[in-house]
């Protein structure tokens, strides 16, 4: 992953921010569509709201990142910039070019368990064999997880739907990481640097929670009112 | 006329896609379609020999994209049947003799005149693959019920997807009754429930197929053969005609509890 180019989810699609550097836009440009190229798996369908800071983007070639940007299966919704040029060749395409911002600083810090710092993405479909998630936040999927497919997470991951693929929570690290599934039936299980192969047949099919207990990555059914871990 | 390009692709090689080519065109063209089926499979073309049409092949696919010949002179017409046309891929060439661009432009050109255009797609994820979905309308997937191919299939669709051509279709070749009852073969519920697609046609494993194979005559013409029978609903449902899974027409007892899955269509 180069670190010229961030991507988040926001409630509008997902923030891709072009980070300043001296280089000329041809360059970022460059670094960008590379970038997307890389994550094609994780990004396809999405709608991206570009964020170039400084890069000035003439009519011509907004047109033609567009394009490329649908080139690869995603769709140009906005175009965030501090350049007037930018902006201006943004809105003369119909692009967006404001978003608002306020989400994601409401939730107050106040000891709930809820931490400002760390990031979570949100994925709603089936992530199929060959799909690979890696986030460093948290990651939440609604969909099933086929096998073959995998999320690599820094943080927790719930999966809404079946687990079947390869998860690898805590993949920094993290001990205390966390993974939900309504069918918890991966074909591994990862957690900080603990790895489970679960027992081929399973005969229940209800939401459990996996973590580490004891040096060994235990999964047990989730009960309402029960703490998690 | 505006006609569906509808390519047949499944990820894992040898799971059936020519054999359902040849046998979803014929069907087609019986049905009274003016269909034309194309071979993307460059260099290793095998759609004419499964259509009883290799003796007759002059000019080729590439011939076609590299202007050597006119489309209509690569056009070979099936004169045993109503409307039904191959265009042949080339044997002496690879993959990257064709760009998806070639494919597009080739079947905008075929497209007034035909109803329906079945590309028979090379196995894998690479060149020949995006060949031959670049210009579909539909996207069949073929798999066997057999979890190594299944799991290629996982993957196929994931692409699809990803390139927005909307749901694939799928179909389950080489059903075996006997082995499924024994639990030995993922059941038609298995794989519905993994690949959560649409569901276009069962077809069972039967010896009869590589007879007709070997013969150059579509399974699909053999009015008494259940299997010929499947590929005729293949060819139906295509049309838009509902055909349900019924006994009859060989595909009872394969789904057990899974019916009600089936007519919801999965997601
Ligand atoms: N329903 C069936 N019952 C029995 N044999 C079958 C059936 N369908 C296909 N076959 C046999 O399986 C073999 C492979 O079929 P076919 O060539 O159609 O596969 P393919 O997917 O096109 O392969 P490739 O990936 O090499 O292009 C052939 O010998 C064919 O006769
Ligand atoms: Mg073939």
């Amino acid at each position: 992953m180069t670190d010229k180019v961030q991507i988040k989810g926001i409630r509008e699609g997902l923030l891709v921010s072009v980070v300043e550097d001296e280089g000329d836009w041809n360059l970022a440009e460059k670094e960008l569509l590379s970038e997307l190229d890389r994550q094609k798996s994780f990004l396809q369908g999405a709608k991206l709201i570009l964020d170039v800071n400084e890069y000035g983007i003439n009519a011509a070639a907004m047109g033609r990142l567009r394009d490329q940007i649908s080139d690869h299966g995603l769709s140009l919704w906005g175009v965030l910039s501090r350049s007037p040029l930018t902006e201006r060749s943004a809105q003369a395409m119909g692009l967006a070019t404001r978003i608002h911002q306020t989400e994601r600083q409401a939730e107050p810090a106040d000891g709930h368990g809820f931490d400002p710092n760390s990031d979570a993405v949100l994925v709603r479909r089936t992530l199929r064999s060959g799909a690979s998630i890696t986030h460093t936040g948290h990651v939440t999927l609604i969909g099933d997880l086929n096998p073959g497919a995998e999320i690599i997470a820094g943080g927790d991951v719930i999966v809404w739907g079946r687990l079947r693929g390869l998860v690898h929570a805590g993949a920094e690290g993290n001990q205390d990481a966390v993974v939900c599934a309504l069918d918890l039936a991966p074909t591994q299980l990862r957690i900080a640097g603990h790895i489970a192969i679960p027992p081929q047949e399973r005969g229940q099919t209800s939401p459990e929670v996996a973590f580490v207990r004891d040096g060994q990555v235990i999964a047990e059914p989730w009960e309402p009112g029960k703490a998690i871990k | 006329m505006s006609g569906r390009v509808i390519t047949i692709t499944s990820g894992k090689g040898g799971v059936g896609k020519t054999t359902a080519t040849a046998n979803i065109g014929a069907a087609l063209a019986d049905m009274g379609y003016k269909v034309v089926c194309i071979d993307a499979d460059i260099g290793l073309r095998n759609l004419d020999v499964v259509m009883g049409l290799e003796n007759r092949i002059v000019y080729d696919l590439v011939d076609v994209v590299e202007g050597r010949c006119k489309l209509r002179q690569a056009l070979i017409r099936d004169k045993r049947m109503g409307e039904l046309y191959l265009i042949p891929a080339a044997q002496t060439r690879d993959k990257n003799a064709i760009s998806p661009k070639d494919m597009q432009r080739v079947c905008d050109e075929l497209r007034p005149e035909f109803d329906f255009i079945l590309i028979d797609s090379p196995a894998g994820i690479e060149r020949g693959f995006k060949n031959a979905i670049a210009p579909a309308d539909d996207v069949i997937i073929v798999t066997n019920p057999e979890v190594s191919a299944v799991r290629d299939a996982d993957r196929i669709i994931g692409l699809v997807e990803a390139d927005q051509k909307g749901p694939a279709k799928l179909i389950i070749n080489r059903i075996n009754q006997e082995l499924i009852e024994r639990g030995d073969m993922l059941a038609v519920a298995d794989v519905l429930e993994l690949l959560a697609v649409d569901l276009i046609g069962m077809v069972p494993d039967d010896q009869a197929v590589l007879v007709s194979t070997n013969r150059g005559a579509p399974i699909s013409l053999e009015q008494k053969s259940r299997t010929g029978q499947a590929f005729r609903d293949v060819a139906k449902r295509l049309s838009g005609q509902e055909v349900a899974y019924t006994e009859e027409n060989g595909s009872g007892g394969l789904f057990g509890r899974l019916s009600k899955l089936i007519r919801t269509g999965g997601g």
